[in-house]
């Protein structure tokens, strides 16, 4: 299923002036949904602007279902669809007008009031553009980027501004899109929407992705995680350890405290939990704290504030 | 906020046929230009004032014979100058400031499509404003002579010469600069290009400059044509021609999308 590449980019470079934006980016997204990840400034929407064919590389190649996006722009542009970060309609539109321009423009559009009850924007009415609230515009360009049918979406931050009805209803519609075979691209510096949606993760950082794969690869391979119980004070770690897979650390740090170090997995669990019953011990309180794809991310992107 | 059915975004990507992305286009265009009160102040009230205000009341000198024959063309100028120039620098430099010039890039729409549709707006807005102003100025007594033919390539070549001008400034300067320059663009040539002020009452030496403007060629031709009833104005053709290529060629070559 997740075989064929939707975007493939290859040691991608884009300077302005004298800044690097992009700096040897290699990515490929699959079908499903690929979350771009990372720091304000990472690079993430000139990545995505370059395979929306709206900037040239300045070296490196990069490939959108087959196409070059800058010498076949014409081709790529009615498969694709685009929600900008910001702004993209007529001040002086009304919601479904701009919707349905946006739909004309397209062979098989979806059913336009369809779309608008789902995203919830027939309360907008009358109202133009320059008068709806933030969360009401995001939706908007949410809408106008689903209405043509497109094989493959770019989203830039669709979760941005949005309560958490909307960023529900938002996320929602990912779903749909995935299920009914629709890729999409979504950059977000969200580690939740990411971590809910994208089939795959691309941690991008300083121009580069610094690390790739699905949320829970992310999770397992950039941290270790722990498993901690009580139990009666002094027992035999060395015993326990014995018992566990090399590379797994089992310290007492206070008395009747313990802590596995490691890959937590099911089995892991179990050698511990059956290492505590030949020693008729009763594992109080025991837990498991996985790292969120939120520990990774700052691991890899440093914790310092970014300009 | 409710479900849809599986399958509703199973993706068929495709265009529309090219003809109906245009006029869905223009269409667009025209609906946010009659629907923008600063934009219709310009395009119909001033113009439309101005011709009742100063055929009616003998406030300039406008020469011999009745102030409306030599009113009406140079109103017909401001026409195209406010719609063409005017409006749609403003316009377009707030779509572009917008981001709509941007998203519309990733759409079906290829761009001279986008452009063709904005021209089809401004000469549909146009139409109407010739319509509008006509009948005021049968009302105000007005007896126009010539050829309609000379008209037509006059009210085209000034159109295309505006526009020109018009989305070069768009696409260069920032949309509130714009926004500046454009209206106080359109006051000086309604001043100073022969539109409701004779040339002659300038100064030679300004009336030679005066005269190589765009809107100073469109109103002196139409002047020419339906006031003395001259065949085709070829000088103010030609001038209205070299601004249209230097105008369009400049904006093709340094508008900026985003």
């Amino acid at each position: 299923m997740r075989s064929e590449p939707v975007v493939q980019v290859q040691a991608l470079v884009k300077r302005y002036g004298t800044k690097t934006a992009v700096d040897g980016l290699d990515l490929v997204a699959r079908t499903g949904v690929t979350a771009v990840l990372g720091p304000n400034g990472a690079g993430k929407t000139t990545t995505v602007e370059i395979c929306e064919g709206y900037r040239r590389p300045d070296s490196g190649t990069v490939r959108v279902l087959g196409l070059d996006p800058v010498t076949q722009g014409p081709a790529l542009r009615p498969r694709i669809g685009v929600m900008l970060q910001s702004g993209g309609v007529y001040s002086g539109a009304r919601a479904d007008e701009m919707l349905r321009h946006v739909a004309a423009l397209h062979a098989h559009p979806l059913d336009v009031d369809g779309l608008i009850e789902r995203l919830g924007l027939g309360s907008c009415g009358r109202t133009t553009y320059r008068r709806l609230s933030g969360g009401q515009q995001r939706r908007l360009a949410l809408a106008m980027a689903v209405v043509g049918r497109p094989e493959l979406v770019f989203l830039d931050e669709p979760g941005a501004g949005l309560d958490p009805q909307a960023r529900r209803a938002t996320w929602d519609l990912v779903r749909d899109l995935r299920a009914d075979g629709v890729s999409v691209i979504l950059t977000t510096h969200h580690m939740d929407e990411a971590e809910q949606l994208a089939d795959d993760v691309a941690v991008i950082d300083a121009g580069r992705v610094v690390a790739q794969g699905s949320p829970e690869e992310l999770c397992r391979g950039g941290a270790e995680n722990t498993l901690r119980f009580t139990g009666r004070p002094g027992l035999d770690v060395g015993s326990l350890l014995k018992a566990l897979p090399a590379n797994t650390s089992a310290v007492e740090p206070a008395p009747g405290s313990y802590r596995v170090t490691g890959t937590i997995d099911p089995q892991l669990l179990a050698t511990v939990t059956s290492w505590c019953a030949q020693n008729g011990v009763m594992p109080d309180r025991i837990s498991v704290e996985r790292h969120t794809l939120e520990d990774v991310f700052l691991e890899l992107t440093g914790k310092e504030l970014r300009a | 906020m409710t479900t849809t059915t599986p399958g509703t975004f199973t993706p068929r990507p495709g265009a529309a046929p090219l003809p109906r992305m245009i006029a869905a286009q223009a269409l667009l265009e025209t609906r946010m230009l009659l629907r923008n009160g600063e934009q219709l102040l310009l395009t119909v009230i001033i113009p439309a004032l101005l011709l009742v205000l100063f055929g009616s009341v003998d406030i300039v000198d406008t020469g011999e014979g009745a102030a409306v024959d030599f009113l009406a063309p140079g109103i017909l100028a401001l026409a195209v100058l406010s719609t063409a120039f005017t409006g749609q620098a403003i316009a377009t430099g707030f779509e572009r400031r917008y981001g709509v010039l941007k998203r519309l890039a990733v759409s079906p729409l290829p761009r001279w499509g986008l452009m063709t549709a904005k021209t089809l707006a401004v000469l549909v807005t146009e139409v109407l404003q010739v319509i509008l102003l006509t009948v005021i100025a049968f009302a105000l007594g007005w007896s126009p002579h010539g050829n309609p033919v000379a008209v037509v390539l006059l009210l085209a070549l000034g159109t295309a010469a505006f526009s020109g001008l018009g989305l070069l400034m768009a696409g260069t300067l920032k949309a509130e600069a714009t926004l500046a320059a454009a209206n106080l663009v359109f006051l000086l040539l309604l001043v100073g290009g022969g539109v409701i002020v004779p040339l002659d009452r300038f100064p030679d030496a300004a009336q030679a400059v005066l005269g190589l403007l765009p809107i100073a060629a469109l109103s002196g031709g139409l002047r020419d044509v339906l006031q003395h009833g001259a065949s085709i104005p070829w000088g103010d053709l030609g001038v209205l021609a070299v601004w249209a290529v230097a105008g369009l060629a400049a904006a093709g070559r340094f508008f900026r999308w985003e």
